[in-house]
């Protein structure tokens, strides 16, 4: 092997400094992180529980018609055909749980990402310190975080809502920040010279007019869900994800295929849906 | 008292603008301290005051400062150095929670690109101020109606602003800042963005309100025609300060630099003059008990072919013409009284001369020029109108 100058400086231990940061975080704050998954586990539990107790029909109904009012019949035509089919090849239990899995990760994002696209937005120091953590959490590879994750929260739902949030809020809060930064200045100016408050600043000027980047915000944020639903049930997330995963370790490639068209219906039904959400009400002003 | 007084006022943009002040104060210019420092001088040591119910018109090409100097005035910007004050409240140096009392209750704003809000309708843009102030609803409802009756939008509240055309979009705008009804209106080239005719349709309306509603406006243009009609007062700012300020006629008569001489030369006159500023003496006059001969001996040496006739305290009466005179004098008539003519052309002393361009093109008599009470204070002849369209000031005796 050629040596090189480099060689000279000591090797910097970060995996053992990562280790020993894992093992002294578990020690210290496993208790409180499992209590915590296990509120969360309830949550998420009872959502699933709640989607797979209504009656197929009517939830198909009422997905229906949201695509109608929100967006168009062609794409209410598509959410009867897709669900129905999900429903057909026997997966609409398994997808329902992959939903509710997104619904709770995605409102978490929300919850989280809006304020702190905010904050983003209103203070560079905090701008400074949110965009390279951002950049972080987008391009870390999942497996890296993911398996670290199971000593706290164990294995299941909940490791698996955590792991989707570090990958699909940072489309939230970027989108937050650049739509709150692009209100034009004579609005600002507008709202400054009648004396608003700040509060009255961001919820009567800036955050209706971000509106529709926060929604693009949002629909990204689902779809990156649900593109994280067969990783997250390598850590016992099960649904739609967990007959992708035993699929391939059963080599079942028909299974597999099929569990694989019901994300990709899922995805294109919550897509239009919530894409359109922002241009419908947007329309409106023209 | 004045309701808005600025006390040399400096704005320099940059992070450290303690050098850049020094060498403004030593009287640099602002080139030298942009190099010396990098830092931009936005206003320049500027002083003024302001009446109640005035229209103070700021005026200049754009990087004037006069859009700095306008946001100063409602702490948007925020001075380098200098005070404001605000109906005798000191606004620089004041504390966020006031400013924006101060804001929400005192004055209001009108913007070059109307800054309307596009998720709103005309009801809730006008809303606006009313809602930051904190009033029901009903109240606000009622007020904001009232703001857009006056600005002529009835039946158009629940349109949204993006149907609107641009000059409607500003009678938004100027809704908007009725309805608080504040003292004093702040507008940053309201009409610049608007085409030609609707801009005069709006300045018109806008004089029309304020004769009705008597604010006090701060008016920003670069449009000489406009300053000139809108304001009472006009300061014509250069690279941050103000070069000339005072009423329209004192900046288009005698401009104090080269710089405001040369931004009045293309101005159109017609609008700017008053029968006043370019009437002449009524040199010659007769009394009703003058008689037909000493009339028609005055016209004959001056050349005129008519005269006025006054009273002893100076009232018009009329004219007379040489015919009628040399008439009656042929009759042994020895009194005036009866070949008084009353239809003569008449104007009051502010009267535009764009107004009576039109007479003057068609009458044989001299236009006379009368105040209220119908005392003859001079007279409009064609020579002194156009001296006075071609921008000189020279004294110009009665034909």
């Amino acid at each position: 092997m050629n040596s090189s100058l480099m060689d000279n400086i000591p090797r910097i231990p970060l995996a053992e400094w990562t280790d020993r940061s894992i093992d002294y975080l578990q020690a210290e704050w496993g208790e409180s992180t499992q209590a915590f998954a296990n509120g969360m586990e309830e949550l998420i539990k009872g959502l699933q529980g709640f989607l797979i107790s209504l009656p197929p029909e009517l939830l198909i109904i009422v997905f229906i018609l949201l695509a109608w009012w929100l967006v168009s019949k062609k794409v209410a035509l598509f959410t009867l055909l897709g669900l129905m089919f999900i429903y057909n090849i026997g997966l609409w239990k398994v997808s329902m749980e992959t939903l509710a899995l997104v619904i709770g990760a995605v409102a978490l994002c929300i919850l989280i990402g809006i304020p702190l696209g905010i904050l983003a937005a209103k203070n560079k120091s905090a701008h400074r310190i949110i965009a390279p953590i951002l950049d972080f959490m987008q391009t870390l590879p999942a497996f890296v975080y993911l398996l670290p994750a199971i000593p706290f929260f164990g294995l299941g739902v909940v490791p698996a809502v955590l792991t989707t949030i570090v990958f699909a809020m940072p489309p939230v809060i970027r989108l937050t920040d650049l739509g709150l930064k692009q209100v034009p200045e004579e609005l600002e100016e507008l709202g400054k010279s009648f004396g608003s408050t700040f509060w009255q600043m961001l919820l009567k000027i800036e955050l209706p007019l971000a509106r529709a980047n926060i929604l693009a915000g949002i629909n990204q944020c689902i779809m990156l869900s649900l593109s994280m639903v067969v990783v997250a049930a390598m850590i016992g997330a099960k649904g739609l994800g967990g007959v992708v995963w035993t699929a391939i370790q059963q080599l079942k490639m028909g299974m597999g295929f099929e569990a694989g068209v019901a994300i990709v219906i899922l995805a294109i039904i919550l897509d239009r849906i919530t894409q359109n959400l922002g241009v419908k009400q947007g329309g409106r002003r023209r | 008292m004045e309701i808005i007084k600025v006390e040399h006022l400096t704005k320099i943009y940059g992070s450290d603008t303690n050098k850049a002040l020094k060498l403004l104060n030593q009287g640099q210019d602002n080139n030298t301290i942009k190099k010396k420092t990098r830092q931009v001088v936005g206003v320049r040591d500027v002083s003024f005051h302001i009446e109640p119910g005035e229209s103070f018109v700021i005026m200049g090409l754009s990087g004037s400062g006069k859009s700095t100097l306008l946001r100063c005035l409602n702490g948007l910007i925020s001075a380098t150095a200098g005070k404001i004050f605000i109906e005798g409240q000191e606004l620089t140096g004041m504390p966020a929670h006031s400013l924006e009392k101060l804001r929400r209750q005192k004055m209001s704003m009108v913007f070059q690109r109307f800054a309307l809000l596009p998720h709103r309708t005309v009801l809730g843009n006008v809303d606006y101020g009313l809602e930051i102030q904190g009033l029901a609803r009903a109240e606000r409802r009622q007020k904001s109606l009232q703001a857009i009756a006056m600005v002529g939008l009835k039946g158009w509240e629940d349109s949204y602003p993006a149907g609107l055309s641009g000059g409607m979009q500003q009678r938004v705008g100027i809704a908007r800042a009725l309805a608080t009804d504040p003292d004093i209106l702040l507008l940053d080239e309201p009409f610049s963005a608007l085409d030609p005719l609707i801009r005069q349709e709006m300045q018109d309306e806008l004089l029309d309100i304020q004769k009705r509603l008597q604010k006090t406006i701060v008016f920003i243009t670069h449009d000489l025609d406009e300053a000139l009609k809108i304001g009472d007062r006009i300061a014509l700012m250069k690279d941050g300060a103000i070069v000339q300020m005072g009423q329209p006629e004192d900046i288009l008569l005698s401009p104090a630099t080269e710089y405001v001489a040369r931004f009045v030369e293309n101005v159109n006159y017609s609008k700017a003059l008053t029968a006043a500023s370019v009437m002449v003496r009524a040199r010659n006059v007769v009394h009703p008990k003058d008689g037909p001969m000493t009339a028609l001996h005055i016209m004959e040496r001056f050349g005129m072919s008519s005269l006025f006739v006054t009273d002893r305290g100076g009232k018009l009466l009329g004219y007379v013409n040489a015919d009628d005179a040399s008439r009656i004098a042929g009759q042994g008539i020895r009194q005036l009284d009866t070949i008084i003519k009353k239809d003569g052309p008449a104007a009051l002393p502010d009267t535009p001369l764009c107004e009576l361009l039109e007479v003057l093109a068609h009458t044989k008599v001299p236009v006379a020029v009368v105040d209220e009470d119908d005392s003859l204070k001079g007279v409009l002849v064609r020579g002194s109108v156009i001296a006075g369209l071609a921008g000189e000031r020279r004294e110009i005796s009665e034909q």
